[in-house]
């Protein structure tokens, strides 16, 4: 048989069996996910932040986490940034005489690092084994040790630089802020909203903290205003009426009473950008600031998360494996033809 | 039609014992060690991984490249029994039992890297996997991969030991096995590209594109032909025997081919996307570009001529360049190229490069024994 003919039998039929997927397989584009609507978050607020790091050390204290040490005498727990032992950080921002707050020159500023919980969170997308998970209701992005094989794909994805690993363990685990999930039963929310003295770490519902940022955003610099702390009011009207039993949502959402905890300040100077309103989508964690976000350690991202395109590709090669199938049919028709004789030939070589 | 005109493989023989085995087992006994010491005390203590590099050489060079290097069984068997030139078909066994070697060395390397390896089992667990990562992609159809590649390679040892009837029995559905043997390689090829979108603007725009999983794929296949020629040209001047020329030239010229498509896409790619710019920026980034474009253009210009194709240097030449440029686009990618941001450094440990150099001891060692215990390269009277 010519075999430049089935040269160019194999030839066609791989040609077509990879038009006819790609013909079979719509493109279809998986768009950026939104934040779930009833999605839980913070809005940290970088002119309210005075530095006192009570939210590092509150943060330490629910995560159980052991202190790290940065200075000779390891007294004090003075992690530089944060790890798979910290999960929250306030950084600091310098510029030459460091004269004002908030100011880009010869100033200093405030920011925190911690989870942004992303509407369409790399890392869950990464996540080969689910142990990343977004939470479907409260949007918020949770780890699952006893799932993870730790392959680090999530620290490599984030964009914001936040799961970390234990490389100093042989059974290192992923460590990153889960906004408190496992305090919420017993009607806590994040500690290091819950021990904010100035409320520049607000606990809430994002769309709330959203519509509190833009309240924020179009008030007059140094004039006094109200800032609530802790956790946002309407948060807790809204989500403790619950079910009509009063149980079902209200269960989970029910946040401990607390007085009215807001004061009068002056507000800030705002720079007018919500981050996290559009980054990569939105993230249920919202910030505010008076100097550039790049220049404060915050990523300038595009509006599309990552892992849309990721998930795209992927789903369009492999979904449903009607590529892979399509190919392996074509590949096993051809082969057939081809492999056959070569077995018989060397069977009676050998006999 | 396939092969009857080609001689029946059989072992070299000769010597396990020389000095390339020896230094072999002293790398194979270094890297047990340092892995000793890795899953006692962690990956920290052996290893440069910090979070602004969770991945290193091991993932980047054992994984990425080493199973790029492996892709010779997936190049040659496509040309042979998909596009029925079976003028190839001695080539296919030595490049199948290398490829076999690679990819169980990189599913190997994979554990050592796995910081809860423990738990590994979740990603065969229905109720754990999680189908939209591309990492899930790459493990799944690896992992088939070498199991397919033992069964592909299943006659060689059949052989061997006289298990004739098991032999026949294997024979049958081998045309089934060739087949999934160029389907799992070209969709774990392509999703090691995919595996870098996710990271999105971590990774340098000269290397992050929707293309990824188009170049990966093209580079694996060139890859795979140029492994294979490296592979002859050693395999011939170790064990002495004829340089297989009149195989070797006409395949060059397929991959040629292959490149030249590869090429026109990865340029295309970054001019389209408005990333040339950053190629003319000086910085370390411009310059491994520069060098990997230099490595996979240089053979169009060395082995471009039909008569270059037939000197054998030249060939072997072409091949390294080949290896080297497809290993530096996907070391570029994953590591030169990757910026978390934050004052993260990351450069391999001794320890680490003992370890890829372990694991490349145990492919060379372990294609030694084969080759001169098992029929693997074709019947020749050896000279020495």
């Amino acid at each position: 048989m010519g075999t430049r003919r089935d040269f160019l039998k194999g030839v066609l039929a791989s040609g077509a069996a990879a038009t006819a997927c790609a013909a079979a397989v719509p493109a279809l584009a998986r768009e950026t996910r939104p934040r779930p609507p009833e999605a839980l978050g913070l809005l940290y607020d970088a002119t309210l932040c005075v530095g006192c790091k009570a939210c590092v050390a509150a943060c330490k204290e629910s995560n159980d986490n052991p202190p790290e040490f940065s200075t000779v005498d390891h007294l004090w727990d003075t992690p530089l940034d944060t790890s798979g032992y910290t999960f929250n950080i306030i950084k600091m921002y310098r510029n030459g005489t460091m004269d004002a707050k908030d100011q880009e020159t010869n100033g200093y500023a405030f920011m925190k690092t911690s989870c942004m919980h992303c509407g369409d969170p790399s890392c869950v997308s990464a996540c080969p084994v689910s142990a990343m998970t977004k939470d479907p209701e409260t949007g918020v992005v949770g780890y699952n040790p006893d799932k993870c094989i730790g392959c680090r794909y999530c620290v490599a994805a984030c964009p914001f630089g936040i799961p970390k690993y234990q490389y100093d363990s042989p059974t290192g685990r992923i460590g990153k802020c889960e906004l408190c999930r496992h305090r919420h039963k017993d009607g806590h929310y994040s500690a290091c909203a819950e021990v904010c003295p100035t409320g520049a770490t607000l606990f809430g519902r994002t769309e709330d903290l959203l519509a509190e940022a833009k309240r924020r955003l179009a008030m007059k610099p140094g004039e006094l205003n109200r800032f609530p702390r802790g956790r946002l009011r309407p948060a807790q009207e809204k989500m403790l009426q619950g079910k009509p039993d009063g149980k079902g949502e209200r269960k989970r959402h029910g946040w401990r009473d607390e007085p009215d905890q807001s004061y009068e300040t002056p507000a800030g100077k705002y720079l007018q950008h919500v981050y996290g309103e559009k980054e990569y989508g939105g993230t249920q964690v919202l910030k505010l600031s008076a100097v550039n976000f790049e220049k404060v350690g915050m990523p300038d991202l595009p509006p599309d998360a990552a892992a849309a395109l990721s998930e795209t590709i992927q789903h369009n090669l492999y979904g449903n494996l009607i590529m892979p199938f399509a190919v392996l049919g074509a590949m096993t028709y051809v082969a057939k033809r081809n492999v056959k004789p070569d077995d018989e030939s060397s069977d009676q070589e050998e006999g | 039609m396939a092969n009857n005109q080609h001689a029946a493989p059989a072992p070299v023989g000769g010597s396990l014992v020389n000095i390339v085995t020896l230094s072999c087992g002293v790398l194979i006994a270094l890297m047990a060690a340092i892995l000793m010491v890795r899953f006692l005390f962690g990956l920290g203590a052996v290893t440069g991984l910090n979070d602004g590099y969770p991945w290193g050489i091991w993932i980047a060079v054992d994984v990425v490249i080493g199973s790029a290097f492996a892709c010779g069984g997936f190049s040659v068997a496509m040309l042979v029994y998909i596009f029925n030139r079976g003028e190839y078909h001695p080539l296919v066994r030595p490049a199948l039992l290398a490829s076999l070697f690679g990819y169980t060395l990189a599913g190997a390397g994979v554990m050592f890297d796995l910081g809860r390896w423990w738990n590994v089992w979740n990603m065969y667990w229905p109720w754990s996997i999680n189908p939209n990562s591309v990492m899930f992609e790459v493990a799944i159809c690896i992992s088939l991969y070498i199991v397919v590649m033992w069964i592909e390679f299943s006659p060689v040892v059949l052989e061997q030991f006289g298990k004739r009837d098991i032999k026949k029995k294997v024979s049958k559905a081998m045309f089934f096995i060739i087949a999934l043997g160029t389907v799992l390689p070209m969709m774990h090829q392509s999703s090691l590209g995919t595996l870098l979108v996710v990271l999105g603007v971590q990774v340098h725009p000269l290397w992050q594109t929707p293309l990824l999983p188009l170049l990966y794929l093209l580079s694996a296949i060139f890859m795979g032909y140029a492994v294979v020629l490296f592979e002859s040209c050693v395999a011939s001047s170790a064990y002495r025997r004829r340089i297989e020329m009149h195989m070797l030239t006409p395949m060059a010229k397929i991959m040629l081919g292959i490149l030249a498509v590869f090429i026109v896409v990865r340029i295309g790619d970054v001019v389209v996307r408005g990333a040339l710019p950053k190629a003319f920026v000086p910085s370390v980034e411009a310059l491994m570009f520069w060098l990997e474009m230099a490595c996979v253009i240089a053979p169009l210009i060395l082995i471009g001529a039909e008569t270059n194709r037939r000197n054998p240097a030249r060939l072997f030449l072409a091949g390294i360049l080949l290896m080297l440029g497809g290993a530096l686009m996907r070391l570029n990618g994953f590591l030169i190229g990757y910026e978390t941001g934050g004052d993260f450094n990351y450069f391999p440990t001794l320890a680490e490069v003992l370890v890829t150099a372990g694991m490349f001891a145990v492919e060379v060692l372990g294609y030694i024994i084969i080759t001169r215990r098992f029929p693997v390269l074709p019947r020749e009277e050896a000279i020495h």
